[in-house]
C-alpha cells in the first residue's frame, strides 16, 4: 500500500509535467497566433529597419521551435521576461496579484461550499418535497445567471441604492463582501447540485441502511455515514468547479475592479502585454493543476478502496 | 474459434432479445417524433425548457418583425428614460438606454446573436470533439495518451481565459467569436465521449461485428459512433448555454462582439457605465441572458434523462 501510495504520486507527478508541457506549448502558440508579435507592438512610424532590429531583439526572427526553446528554459528559471507596459519582470507583476485573487477565490470557495453542501444535504434528505424543488431550482437559475451580472446586480442594490458596500477596488475589508458572494453562489449553486445526487447515491448504500435499523440516530447517520462518504465525490467536484472559479474571477475582478490576477490579464490583453499574459496563463494553469493533483492524493489517502490508475 | 462462433451466436440473440425489450417498453407503432413529444409532455422540466428554448429561437428569426421599435433608433428625448415610459414617438416598456434606444427591441435584436453563436459554435465544437475523442477512445494506445494528455493541457487553462485570451490576440469580432468559440468548445466533448467509446468498445455487439468480418473503421462508424451521439447531445444542450454565458461575458468585457451589433453582453457593459442612474439598462439584458440559458440547461436536463439509458425509468 505504502509502495503503492508512493508509485501513484510519482506517477501523477510526471502526468502533471507532461501537462504544464503541454500547458506551456498551447500558451506560446496562442501568443503567436496574431501573427507577427512586433507588427502588434511596434509604433507606426518605425522604419523596416527599426522593425527588424525589434524582431531580431526580441528573437522573432528564429524558428518557432527555437523560440519555444528559449521562452520555456527561460521560464523555468522564473523569467518570463518584462513586461513592456509596468517595465518591470512579468512574472513580478503577476505574483504581486496573486495574493488578492487567492484571497478572493478562497472567501468565495468558503461562501460557496457554506450554502452548497448543507442545501444539498437538506435537497436530498427531502428528495421531491417541496424544499427540494426550491432548492434544486434555486441551483439551475445560479448556474444559469453570469456572475458578472450578479455582480451588477448587488452593485446596484448595495452601493447605489442602500450605499452599505464600496463598489470597486479592495481597499477596505468590505469590498471583499461583494465579489466574493458574486462567485461563490455560482459556486454553490454547482456545488449543491452535485451534493445532492451524491448524497442520494450514498443515502441507498447497505451501510447507510444498517446503521438506520441498528437504531442510530437520524443525524448520526446522515453526518457520520452518509456525509462522509458523500464527500469523496463532492471533493472532486470542488477541485474542477475551480477553474469555473478561476475563470469566472477574470470577469468579476474587472467588474469590481478588485486587483487580482484576473483583470491584470484582462487589461494586459487589451494592451498586449503579451509576456504577463504568458505569465499569467501559466500561473493560473499550475495553480488549477496543482490543486487537483492535491485532491487526488487526498482522495487517495481518503478511500483506500480507490485502485492505482 | 468455436468458443468464439458461440460468444458471437450468445450476443447476436441477447442484443436481438435487446432490442425486443427495447420496443416492448415503448407504446408500438409510434413514431420517433411523436413519442419524444410525448415524453416530453410528461415533464414539467422538459415543458418548461423547450418553451424557453423554442420562444427565444423565434424571437431570434422574427424579431425584427414583431419588435416595437427600431433597435438602432434614438430617441433624443427620451434618454435613460425608467421602463414605462412613453412619448410621442411610442411607448417604451423596459425603458430607454443611453441614447433613447428602446430596450426590450434591443433585447429582441440581441437573441439572434446568442442564438447564432450558442448553435453554430457547438454545431463546430461538437463535430470536432466527438471526432476526436472517437479516434481517441478507439484507436487507443500511443495516440491516445497523447492526445489526452493535449486534453489535459487545454483543460487546466479555464475556458474562459482560454477563449479571453485567444479573442485578445485574435481580435474578434461576431464571426471570430463563434469560430473561436466552437474551436475551443471541443475540449469537454473529447474526454467524455473517449470515455463512452472506452465503454462501448468492450460492448457485445461490437464484438459479434468484428467477429461478422466487419473492418475497423464500419465498426467505428457504424456500431461505436451512433452510440456514443446521446452523450455528445446531452453535453451539447450544455455547451450550448456555456458558450451563451461565455459569449456575453466577452462581449461585456470588449473583447467579443463589437457595436453596432447589438448583444445581451454588450447591452450589459453599456449599462455598467451608467449602473448609478439606470439599473434598467443592466437588469433587463440579464434577466433575458439568464432566462435563455436557464430554458437551455432544462432542455439538457430533460435530453439526459430522455437519452441515457442508465437514467431512463428511473427518474
Amino acid at each position: 500500500m505504502g509502495v503503492n501510495l508512493r508509485g501513484f504520486i510519482v506517477s501523477r507527478m510526471v502526468q502533471l509535467v507532461v501537462t504544464m508541457f503541454i500547458v506551456s506549448v498551447v500558451v506560446f502558440l496562442i501568443l503567436r497566433l496574431s501573427g507577427d508579435p512586433v507588427m502588434v507592438v511596434a509604433p507606426d512610424f518605425f522604419s523596416q529597419e527599426q522593425i527588424d532590429q525589434m524582431r531580431k531583439f526580441w528573437g522573432f526572427d528564429r524558428p518557432l521551435g527555437e523560440q519555444y526553446i528559449t521562452f520555456i528554459t527561460k521560464a523555468i528559471s522564473g523569467d518570463f521576461g518584462t513586461s513592456y507596459l509596468k517595465k518591470l519582470p512579468a512574472m513580478e507583476v503577476v505574483i504581486n496579484r496573486l495574493g488578492n485573487t487567492w484571497l478572493l477565490a478562497a472567501a468565495s470557495a468558503a461562501i460557496g461550499v457554506t450554502i452548497a453542501v448543507p442545501l444539498g444535504v437538506l435537497s436530498a434528505l427531502k428528495r421531491n418535497s417541496l424544499i427540494d424543488l426550491i432548492i434544486t431550482s434555486l441551483s439551475s437559475l445560479g448556474t444559469a445567471m453570469p456572475s458578472f451580472w450578479l455582480g451588477l446586480m448587488l452593485i446596484i442594490v448595495f452601493s447605489v441604492h442602500l450605499r452599505m458596500l464600496p463598489a470597486f477596488g479592495a481597499l477596505e475589508p468590505k469590498a471583499l463582501i461583494m465579489p466574493s458572494v458574486t462567485l461563490g453562489v455560482g459556486m454553490a449553486a454547482r456545488l449543491s447540485r452535485m451534493t445532492r445526487s451524491a448524497m442520494l447515491e450514498v443515502l441507498n448504500q447497505d451501510y447507510v441502511r444498517t446503521a438506520r435499523s441498528k437504531g442510530l440516530m437520524h443525524k448520526t447517520v446522515v453526518m457520520r455515514h452518509a456525509l462522509r462518504n458523500a464527500l469523496i465525490p463532492i471533493v472532486t467536484v470542488f477541485g474542477l468547479q475551480l477553474g469555473w472559479l478561476l475563470g469566472g474571477s477574470v470577469v468579476v475582478e474587472s467588474v469590481f475592479s478588485w486587483p487580482g490576477l484576473g483583470r491584470l490579464m484582462i487589461d494586459s490583453i487589451s494592451v498586449r502585454d503579451n509576456t504577463v499574459v504568458q505569465a499569467g496563463l501559466l500561473w493560473i494553469a499550475l495553480s488549477f493543476i496543482l490543486i487537483n493533483y492535491a485532491i487526488d492524493v487526498i482522495y487517495i489517502i481518503l478511500d483506500p478502496r480507490i485502485k492505482f490508475q | 474459434m468455436t468458443m468464439d462462433r458461440q460468444s458471437s451466436h450468445l450476443s447476436k440473440a441477447e442484443s436481438v432479445a435487446g432490442r425486443r425489450a427495447d420496443t416492448a417498453v415503448l407504446p408500438a407503432r409510434r413514431s420517433a417524433p411523436v413519442r419524444i413529444l410525448q415524453t416530453l409532455a410528461q415533464s414539467p422540466v422538459g415543458v418548461a425548457g423547450s418553451l424557453i428554448v423554442t420562444v427565444v429561437v423565434i424571437l431570434a428569426f422574427i424579431g425584427p418583425v414583431i419588435s416595437p421599435h427600431d433597435p438602432q433608433g434614438r430617441n433624443i428625448r427620451g434618454r435613460f428614460q425608467p421602463p414605462g415610459y412613453a412619448d410621442s414617438v411610442g411607448s417604451y416598456v423596459l425603458g430607454n438606454d443611453q441614447l433613447g434606444r428602446d430596450i426590450l427591441s434591443r433585447i429582441i435584436a440581441g437573441s439572434r446573436v446568442s442564438v447564432l453563436v450558442g448553435v453554430v459554435s457547438v454545431l463546430i465544437s461538437g463535430t470536432i470533439g466527438v471526432i476526436y475523442g472517437l479516434i481517441s477512445g478507439f484507436v487507443g494506445g500511443i495516440i491516445d495518451s497523447v492526445l489526452m494528455r493535449i486534453v489535459d493541457g487545454l483543460l487546466a487553462i479555464p475556458f474562459i481565459i482560454l477563449v479571453i485570451a485567444i479573442s485578445g490576440v485574435v481580435g474578434a469580432g461576431l464571426s471570430t467569436l463563434i469560430l473561436i468559440l466552437g474551436f475551443t468548445g471541443w475540449i469537454t466533448y473529447a474526454r467524455v465521449i473517449r470515455g463512452e467509446v472506452l465503454k462501448v468498445r468492450e460492448m457485445e455487439y461490437v464484438i459479434a461485428a468484428y467477429a461478422l468480418g466487419q473492418s475497423r473503421r464500419k465498426v467505428m462508424l457504424i456500431h461505436i459512433l451512433p452510440n456514443v451521439v446521446s452523450s455528445a447531445i446531452v453535453l451539447a444542450a450544455v455547451q450550448v448555454g456555456v458558450t451563451i454565458l461565455a459569449e456575453s461575458s466577452l462581449s461585456f468585457l470588449g473583447l467579443g462582439v463589437k457595436p453596432p451589433t447589438v448583444t445581451w453582453g454588450l447591452m450589459l457593459s453599456d449599462g455598467r457605465q451608467y449602473i448609478n442612474s439606470a439599473w434598467w439598462m443592466t437588469a433587463f439584458p440579464g434577466i433575458a441572458i439568464t432566462i435563455t440559458v436557464l430554458g437551455v440547461v432544462f432542455l439538457g436536463d430533460w435530453l439526459r434523462d430522455f437519452l441515457d439509458p442508465n437514467v431512463r425509468g428511473r427518474a
